[in-house]
């Protein structure tokens, strides 16, 4: 990772508007056996040196399968997860050395959207007080008359209407109970929001609302987004950058238009011609990739590069020894290594 | 419907083509809220070979459809309440339930969404794939394990006599989707009704899985049916596109026809909402205000009315017909939708 590292610094030096760091992140969660005594039998490495950075305003997209570690590396960041080594940044503050308490005061500033939007609303509470509990932990609002004007507010920013405050989860579909998780991120002001998979659980024209709505919030707040989905049409479509990730490691990161006319890696590679287009006569001509086999588990990575056993290439590999570093091949266009996946 | 019935003559010129005629098929469920009308009306045809795709968002009916051509609805609540369903000359909806079983898992057979939940956990793989084998080809001992090996080994899977000993639970997702489509192929179907196959799937197995059905279904010749919300998947692997919202169909035609030239507003809401990967410029996507009505009440007319964008509508009394409006190409006659 030492090119990495050397990009970061050279980056930092030429421009200040990096707003979220991540410097060689893991996260390892422990596998443990035994009843009562319980023993530690081996860990599994979902965030695996990490690093990346997201600029003011930017969308950094996150893609890759399920169990990649993708929404892992959402909530390393915001330190929901206590991550195992490495450092994450936020507008220059080490969020990985603060306490609790100095944390929970940084949460007014990164917030998170989550993916399903039937299971991260408490049923119990009206969709008033869901949107209107940061309010009153953070003590954004003197009195009542102003935490109900705000809650009425923050439901029009968010497409619904004031009077649905008063309703339960259960009584608003899909797509506007996502609308009331994007309400209770932006309740604070947040500057930084981590959307993991936001409208993966929603249907068609549906999902098009919420990437709409999340665009528009996005120029009228100046948010910026660490944006995650397995779904490559719409992550290139919101993210002015993507990072694909496998297996725990990011394997390619470029500007999304970059990234889908040229990409480098073999996963990339493979991943978008897995994707079908909507157009008949694109599909008939497009070459497709078909990659063998399944990801390897996490808590037996292979070693070297972790896309090696699908790899089209890998009799030619000569890197099953050393993690490949991600290196520029061309400006903001960074990928792992690794000279087989690398070669087309 | 009158149009729709000479369609059905028209095609009867060809009828040894015709696999799968369904006709003016409803299948209503009976709730204590009311009368769910999931699927209200529909007529399509399956050519012998051919991949027909059914897309439409969750709720419009395109399981429930499916379902009701294998006759599997959950009855109560669920029942075919009128229609046909005419597979090889024979109506399906009028058969009792043991002439049914003599054609499901045998000359129609069916691939679901969940891999993880329909195979069975308690049976090892080797079981649930003989037991099809054993009921409708009655093969016994060693020919019925050589078959079930033949046919593990023919949806990809490596050592596939050492895995007929495995339970379900010892397989990858995209594993035991093979499983399932080997379990579809053991008796060598007409045709295969898949329900979103792919859904629970990754991207890179959901190309592996589907690029195996197709193979498949070419080499035999089996017909397909893709049920699936993902249009790409329609437009990469179907030669026919059924479009169906709110329990009826609302246009259907060659998959170069929805895509290239959609005529109905839905479809053409439905396509500018996805984004699509190969656009070099930020394009807004569009989107389809409000929601799919409830189908316990739903509008008496064209069901997209409440959601029409051009609600100078002609037709709010009664449900339009199917019109051909170009060799093969059917849409909702429906005045408003129809406009650009």
């Amino acid at each position: 990772m030492t090119t990495k590292t050397k990009k970061t610094t050279k980056n930092k030096k030429e421009e200040t508007d990096i707003l979220v760091n991540v410097e060689n992140l893991k996260m390892y969660f422990p596998v443990t056996s035994g009843v009562i005594i319980q023993k530690e039998i081996g860990q599994v490495k979902a965030v695996d040196n990490l690093s990346f950075f997201v600029r003011k305003g930017e969308t950094l997209g996150l893609v890759g399968e399920s169990g990649c570690g993708k929404t892992t590396t959402g909530r390393a960041v915001l330190q929901l997860y206590e991550p195992t080594a490495g450092k994450v940044q936020f507008n220059g503050i080490e969020l990985t050395e603060l306490n609790a308490n100095e944390m929970r005061a940084m949460r007014k500033e990164v917030q998170i959207i989550f993916q399903d939007p039937y299971g991260s609303l408490n049923p119990r509470m009206s969709a008033g007080d869901i949107i209107g509990e940061p309010l009153k932990v953070h003590k954004l609002v003197d009195n009542k008359v102003q935490y109900r004007e705000k809650v009425a507010e923050l439901l029009s920013i968010v497409g619904l209407s004031p009077y649905m405050a008063d309703r339960y989860p259960h009584e608003f579909s899909g797509g506007q109970r996502q609308r009331i998780g994007i309400a209770r991120a932006l309740a604070v002001n947040p500057s930084f929001v981590v959307c993991d998979e936001p409208v993966s659980a929603l249907d068609v024209s549906i999902q098009a609302q919420v990437v709409n709505l999340l665009e528009d919030l996005q120029a009228k707040f100046g948010l910026t987004y660490l944006f995650i989905a397995h779904d490559l049409s719409v992550v290139k479509h919101i993210s002015d950058r993507i990072a694909v990730m496998y297996l725990g490691h990011i394997v390619e990161i470029a500007p999304a238009n970059e990234l889908y006319f040229n990409p480098i890696h073999g996963y990339t590679r493979a991943l978008l011609s897995a994707i079908p287009i909507p157009d008949p006569t694109i599909e008939k001509t497009r070459e497709r990739i078909i990659l063998e086999g399944d990801v390897p588990s996490p808590l037996n990575p292979p070693a070297g590069c972790v896309f090696q056993p699908r790899c089209t290439k890998k009799d030619k590999c000569k890197c099953s020894e050393t993690t490949p570093v991600l290196i520029e091949v061309s400006p903001e266009h960074w990928v792992a290594n690794c000279e087989c996946c690398m070669s087309k | 419907m009158t149009t729709k019935t000479s369609k059905s003559k028209s095609t009867t010129t060809k009828k040894d083509n015709v696999l799968l005629e369904v006709n003016n098929l409803t299948t209503h469920f009976f709730t204590q809220d009311g009368v769910v009308k999931a699927v209200d009306g529909i007529s399509y045809n399956v050519h012998e070979g051919e991949v027909v795709g059914i897309v439409g968002e969750s709720g419009c009916g395109k399981s429930v459809g499916a379902m009701s051509v294998m006759k599997i609805i959950p009855n109560p609540p669920g029942r075919i309440v009128d229609g046909s369903v005419t597979f090889e000359g024979e109506n399906l909806v009028d058969l009792d339930e043991s002439a049914m079983r003599k054609i499901r898992g045998n000359r129609i057979a069916m691939v679901f969404q969940e891999p993880m939940t329909s195979l069975n956990p308690v049976l090892t793989v080797g079981r649930q794939l003989t037991e099809t084998l054993e009921l409708h080809q009655g093969l016994r001992g060693d020919e019925l394990i050589d078959k079930a090996e033949e046919l593990l080994a023919r949806v990809g899977i490596p050592d596939p006599r050492g895995r007929l000993s495995d339970y379900p639970h010892q397989f990858s997702g995209g594993m035991r989707q093979r499983v399932m489509i080997a379990i579809a192929l053991s008796c060598d179907p007409k045709l295969i009704i898949a329900d979103e196959p792919t859904t629970a799937l990754d991207v890179t197995i959901q190309a592996q899985i589907l690029e195996l059905m197709q193979g498949l279904a070419k080499d035999y010749g089996t017909a397909l049916i893709i049920i699936t919300h993902n249009l790409g998947v329609v437009a990469r692997y179907a030669d026919r596109v059924i479009v169906m919202y709110a329990g009826k169909i609302i246009e259907e035609g060659s998959a170069e026809e929805i895509f290239h030239n959609p005529m109905h507003a839905y479809t053409r809401g439905l396509l500018a909402s996805v984004p699509r990967l190969d656009a070099t410029d930020h394009v807004r996507l569009q989107t389809i205000e409000g929601l799919p009505p409830d189908l316990i009440a739903p509008p008496p007319g064209c069901g997209f009315a409440p959601r029409c964008q051009k609600k100078v509508c002609k037709c709010p009394e009664t449900p339009p017909a199917i019109v051909e409006i170009k060799k093969g190409h059917y849409i909702a006659d429906c005045k408003c939708c129809m406009t650009k």
